[in-house]
């Protein structure tokens, strides 16, 4: 029996991770995820997991453990954060061509320096290239059923493919929230035991991976990575309907929040999404029609049903904790923009960067950010450029 | 030679192997890397004591032991790296550019 319970995010993650009974969870601990692996090491010494727990020295080991044990064919879980992401970075590239249906939870934090242990999503922007299925969550009931599907769409025959499983640091990890836990039963039978490929590392038929990619077969091999990353887009969608059956949970790419009669939409991903709903409850009190759209899936990148859900607002706000140096923006923002671009009919796209380091986006700084949009689209204000960044003192 | 061609010749997206992964062992034996080289050593017999060093060194297992116990250089495989002649006790090897054997 499903039953609803108060926890910890973090710990909601760890929960899900013990009860997709996962073989190997290989972890370095780093604020804000600590948490989640510390409750991972208690669930295996009290024998309520049976896994192998390996301590290592760094997140680039971690990762590199998390490599093996996927190799030949075990559930393997890791988790990071800010410096530990971006540590694992090359290891992350190899990960994904090599196939590996890892699930890792990055509870997003700045990247150093300065030194900030505080919430944004910089350090994931950072390495969104690497070829993992990128998922934004907004709290424990999403974290815990996010990471559940992440698996079953992660060792999928047709996917294979490493997941990310992110959430905001301290905002999504430290709060404790309500939340309605899978059955145990229900869970094993959603995601059974995983299913060990034909080309899984053995000693008795072995197999080379990695080995050297001449010029003549190396556009093929990143074409097919990028390829399987597409395509599992409709396989997540399958996933999440059928976890959907089972819990009454259905999960979706995106999710709109009064967007129909909208004039201006609010782009976000994870835990600001909440704050942003009540800042448009309050735009609508005062006649303002606004609405959000919270983005979950960030790769493989839905441009499509970006396409077709925007081309006919007015004018569209991407706020985000992440931005390029030297380059255009957020990365979401870029990338939103991009999407639309080659439509005729398009909205306007505006670019704004704010909680940076764990600077809390206030709901009245939200309501502006819609008042400012419309505005720009009436002709009433005007931007130095299409971005900009909130909060800043000049 | 069969696997060894997938990674030379040139297939397409779906005849590539998920992952690219080479599903058979030891195929990098037909992979001959001697034309890497632009140094190959050559062993001085009579100066050779047969200590078998350059075999236990060789990083690309291109030192042969005959039957006769004396060490031959296996150029399909030498990359010329110059290890052999840095590890030799006698100074029996040395390295003499390609260009000019």
């Amino acid at each position: 029996m499903a039953k609803r319970i108060p926890i910890e995010d973090s710990y909601a993650a760890s929960l899900a991770v013990k009860m997709a009974n996962v073989d190997v969870i290989s972890a370095y601990p780093i604020t804000p995820q600590t948490h989640i692996v510390e409750r991972l090491s208690e669930y295996v010494s009290n024998g309520e997991l049976n896994a192998e727990y390996i301590n290592v020295e760094s997140e680039h080991s971690a990762m590199s453990a998390c490599l093996g044990a996927s190799a030949v064919g075990a559930r393997c879980f890791t988790a990071t954060a800010g410096q530990g992401l971006a540590l694992m970075h090359e290891v992350l590239f190899i990960a994904a061509g090599n196939r590996l249906p890892i699930v890792m939870t990055v509870a997003n934090r700045s990247l150093s320096p300065n030194i900030s242990i505080w919430g944004d999503q910089s350090d994931m922007m950072a390495s969104k290239d690497c070829g993992w299925i990128q998922i934004y969550c907004e709290d424990a009931q999403e974290i815990f059923d996010i990471i559940l599907c992440a698996y079953k769409n992660a060792e999928d025959d047709r996917v294979l493919l490493p997941v990310a499983v992110n959430f905001d640091g301290f905002y999504a990890t430290h709060v404790i929230e309500s939340m309605v836990v899978t059955s145990q039963e229900e869970v094993d039978d959603f995601l059974p035991p995983r299913k060990i490929p034909s080309f899984a590392l053995h000693p008795d038929h072995p197999t080379s991976w990695g080995a050297v990619g001449f010029p003549a077969i190396q556009t093929e091999i990143k074409k097919q990575l990028e390829d399987a990353l597409r395509n599992s887009k409709s396989i997540m969608n399958e996933v999440w309907n059928q976890y959907g059956r089972i819990t009454g949970r259905y999960y979706d790419i995106f999710e709109p929040y009064k967007t129909e009669d909208a004039e201006v939409v609010l782009l976000l991903m994870g835990s600001s999404c909440g704050t942003a709903r009540i800042a448009i409850d309050r735009l609508r009190e005062k006649g303002v029609k606004a609405g959000v759209l919270k983005l979950r899936l960030f790769r493989p990148f839905p441009d499509k049903e970006l396409r077709s859900f925007l081309k006919d607002y007015r004018v569209v706000a991407v706020v985000e904790k992440d931005f390029s140096a030297g380059g255009l923006g957020g990365h979401l923002f870029s990338e939103v923009r991009t999407s639309l671009y080659n439509l005729k009919q398009k909205p306007k796209v505006l670019g704004f960067i704010a909680g940076l380091g764990g600077r809390d986006i206030r709901i009245d700084e939200f309501e502006s950010v819609a008042k400012k949009a419309l505005n720009i689209v009436n002709g009433k204000e005007k931007m130095e450029r299409d971005f900009m960044f909130l909060q800043v003192r000049e | 030679m069969g696997e060894e061609c997938k990674l030379k010749d040139k297939p397409t997206i779906k005849e590539l192997p998920i992952a690219s992964i080479i599903m058979t062992p030891a195929t990098s034996r037909f992979y001959k890397t001697g034309d890497w080289r632009s140094f190959r050593p050559e062993i001085d017999k009579n100066k050779c004591i047969r200590c078998g060093l350059c075999w236990v060194y060789c990083p690309a297992d291109a030192i042969i032991r005959t039957e006769e116990g004396d060490y031959e250089i296996d150029l399909d495989y030498c990359k010329g790296c110059g290890v052999c002649p840095e590890e030799c006790p006698t100074k029996a090897i040395t390295m003499v550019e390609e260009a000019e054997v």
